[in-house]
């Protein structure tokens, strides 16, 4: 099972480069079809994606944008546009390792829904917990978490390295 | 089911006579095919020895940080993975993803696989220093600590070590054949193994037969006599090494009831607000089992099973029966704690207890063992001595995994203590502590040494076949894979040709 796993995700790569390439092409169609529509209902053009914009700020501090359709979860995004977080992600967002840990902001963090005990359980395990930590193989996106930040926190190897300075 | 097989076929047309799909060999050749040899003047060459998570680990981090280095993991077995295979439970297929990452590296075009080599016996660590710039010892902890007690060699006492490598079909322990005739079993030791073990010993049948426990395993699982699980600790319930996920499992087991002792438990309540979140979690989850509401142990009255941690208990000697001189008992020294939290010791107050079993599992916790006398070892700690994943005293040798830290942790410790170790590797080669300024033959040279030596490499494309016919055979049973038991029937499939 594991090995049809594997092959279907080496497929997906390929599908992924296949579909950034259509999509440089239907983009222009895209926008061809939304200023036609902008034309006759006035409607904004960015709604008719229907991606949800978030931003996750990863282990060098830097701010990474990337979108999702609703029902994806983060997790998803991460493999989706294949954003580069060491070891993000290792079970496959089933909820058997606390790799896709994000830590959010306290507002946001409120806003994200209710967290099941597994999840706490893994949680448990993570570096760097926190009070707004979730995993995220478990957040799904909502058209109300548009422009959500989300922390890739540091492996405890970073801080270890970071406070002794002679390695 | 049919479209795997789809899937298989043409897996077998991009591998013809190569590890690698064709549009990723086609890079390798171009890169480092059949000519390795007159490329090798600028790649750095690595290897690793060990195929489980700390092995792929490392390679993913190493041949991602530099874009020239080559990586070759020798394994032992002709299987890669590891604990992976070996090691976590048949009914968490979940911790088995983290594969589909591994099988990935291993078919990078700057990795390679060669299974059935024994590092120390068929080519000694000396040999791959010549052969590469860079040795990583990942080959984990296969020993396990002794209790050190009277009546530890007696027949239906294992280690849980050789137990879980008998359900999860490793080779040298296919012939346990566990006795599982007594109602009673207790576990020494209290961390997610012996959880593992508990759990597999009371799971419902219906639950197992789902999973890739071996057929053996499964049978004997099937006719057990075992309804009683008693898991035992040093320490009391603050200190379990255990996590909380293993824990809820065992709560939530079905046909099974918890059956714990509530006088353990004392001052449990008052210490909870200071600890951290993690311990705090698990520590209320073990109070609420213990003193379950009488109406849900009404509920679970039914069970025919139970589980029961048992704390502040060492084992002093295990008790025969005198006329079969099998294991009937053990004898438990009852212990007091001196401090608090987890650096709290267990103190024998004199007094003994003993507990009436017919198999005891001992799960103290594994061991790293040396496997070349070239290379540093700590004994006391098991482990090799190593800053950061360099190993000390022995320039161009590094190590990652349980063998660099002892044998603690979940996957993701593994992974970023491996992650660790590229790095320092990285730096030293960027810094020119690691001279990769020459060049050296790599695989090419080690395959020929093996091959004067009668032994044949297992490629990743071998494994595949392996993998591959396990698949099937699970298939018939309803199982997600039925493994091969022994090395000489892992050797003939790998050898088929197609």
């Amino acid at each position: 099972m594991a090995l049809v796993t594997a092959l279907r995700r080496l497929a997906h790569v390929r599908l992924r480069e296949y579909s950034w390439r259509t999509a440089a092409v239907t983009s222009s169609a895209g926008a061809w079809l939304t200023g036609q529509r902008s034309f006759t209902t006035g409607t904004h053009s960015l709604r008719s994606d229907n991606k949800v914009t978030v931003h996750f700020i990863n282990r060098d501090g830097e701010k990474i944008t990337a979108k999702g359709s609703p029902g994806d979860s983060l997790l998803d995004i991460v493999i989706n546009e294949d954003l580069d977080f060491d070891g993000f992600g290792a079970c496959e967002g089933t909820l058997a390792c606390s790799t896709c840990h994000l830590i959010f902001d306290e507002d946001v963090y409120k806003t994200l829904g209710p967290v099941t005990d597994e999840e706490m359980d893994m949680l448990d395990l993570a570096y760097g917990l926190t009070d707004t930590s979730r995993l995220g193989c478990q957040i799904c996106l909502t058209r109300s978490l548009e422009g959500l930040v989300a922390r890739v926190p540091e492996s405890v190897a970073d801080i270890r390295q970071s406070k002794d300075g002679s390695s | 089911m049919s479209g795997h097989k789809m899937i298989f076929s043409g897996l077998k047309v991009w591998t013809k006579g190569r590890s690698r799909p064709a549009w990723i060999s086609r890079f390798h050749d171009g890169m480092n095919g059949r000519g390795k040899a007159s490329f090798s003047t600028c790649s750095p060459k690595v290897c690793i020895v060990g195929s489980g998570p700390a092995a792929f680990y490392t390679a993913q981090s190493l041949i991602k940080a530099r874009q020239d280095v080559e990586v070759d993991l020798y394994e032992r077995l002709p299987v890669p993975f590891g604990l992976v295979r070996f090691g976590v439970a048949p009914d968490h297929p979940e911790v088995k993803n983290v594969i589909n990452t591994f099988t990935q590296t291993a078919k990078h075009p700057r990795c390679s696989f060669y299974g059935n080599v024994n590092v120390g016996k068929d080519v000694s660590v000396k040999e791959l220093q010549q052969a590469y710039h860079a040795v990583v010892l990942s080959y984990g902890a296969e020993g396990n600590r002794s209790m050190g007690v009277p009546g530890e060699d007696l027949a239906g006492v294992y280690s849980a070590k050789d137990f879980v490598g008998w359900y999860n079909g490793l080779p040298s322990c296919r012939e346990l054949s566990p006795d599982l005739s007594c109602e009673t079993a207790v576990i020494l030791g209290q961390g997610n193994v012996a959880l593992d073990v508990a759990r597999v010993l009371l799971s419902p049948i219906d639950i197992l037969k789902k999973t890739d426990i071996t057929q053996p395993a499964l049978e004997a699982l099937a006719e057990s006599q075992v309804r009683r699980v008693l898991v035992v600790g040093r320490r009391g319930p603050m200190q379990v090494a255990c996590t909380i996920k293993e824990l809820r499992e065992m709560v939530n087991l079905p046909n099974t009831r918890p059956d714990m002792v509530a006088a353990d438990f004392e001052g449990v309540t008052e210490a909870l607000k200071d600890l951290p979140r993690p311990r705090k979690r698990l520590t209320e989850l073990m109070l609420k089992t213990a003193v379950e509401v009488p109406g849900e142990k009404e509920k679970r009255n039914k069970a025919s099973r139970f589980w029961g941690l048992r704390f502040f208990r060492s084992p002093i000697e295990i008790l025969a029966d005198p006329d079969t001189n099998r294991t009937a008992g053990i004898r438990l020294g009852v212990n007091k704690l001196e401090g608090s939290g987890e650096g709290a010791r267990a103190v024998l107050t004199g007094e003994v207890e003993d507990v009436t079993c017919g198999l005891v599992i001992s799960s103290i916790g594994y061991k790293s063992i040396p496997i070349d006398p070239s290379v540093p070892f700590d004994s006391r700690k098991a482990i090799v001595p190593n800053n950061m994943g360099r190993i000390e005293q022995a320039a161009g040798l590094y190590c990652s995994g349980w063998l660099k830290t002892g044998p603690t942790g979940v996957i993701a410790t593994t992974m970023n203590n491996s992650f660790d170790t590229a790095r320092s590797m990285v730096e030293d080669m960027d810094s020119g502590t690691l001279d990769v300024s020459t060049a050296r033959t790599g695989s090419q040279s080690i395959c020929a040494l093996l091959g004067k030596r009668g032994v044949k490499p297992v490629t990743f494309s071998d494994w595949e076949k392996i993998d591959i016919v396990e698949m099937r055979r699970g298939e018939a049973t309803g199982k997600p894979r039925e493994k091969l038991l022994t090395v000489e029937e892992m050797l003939q499939v790998a050898r088929k040709n197609n």
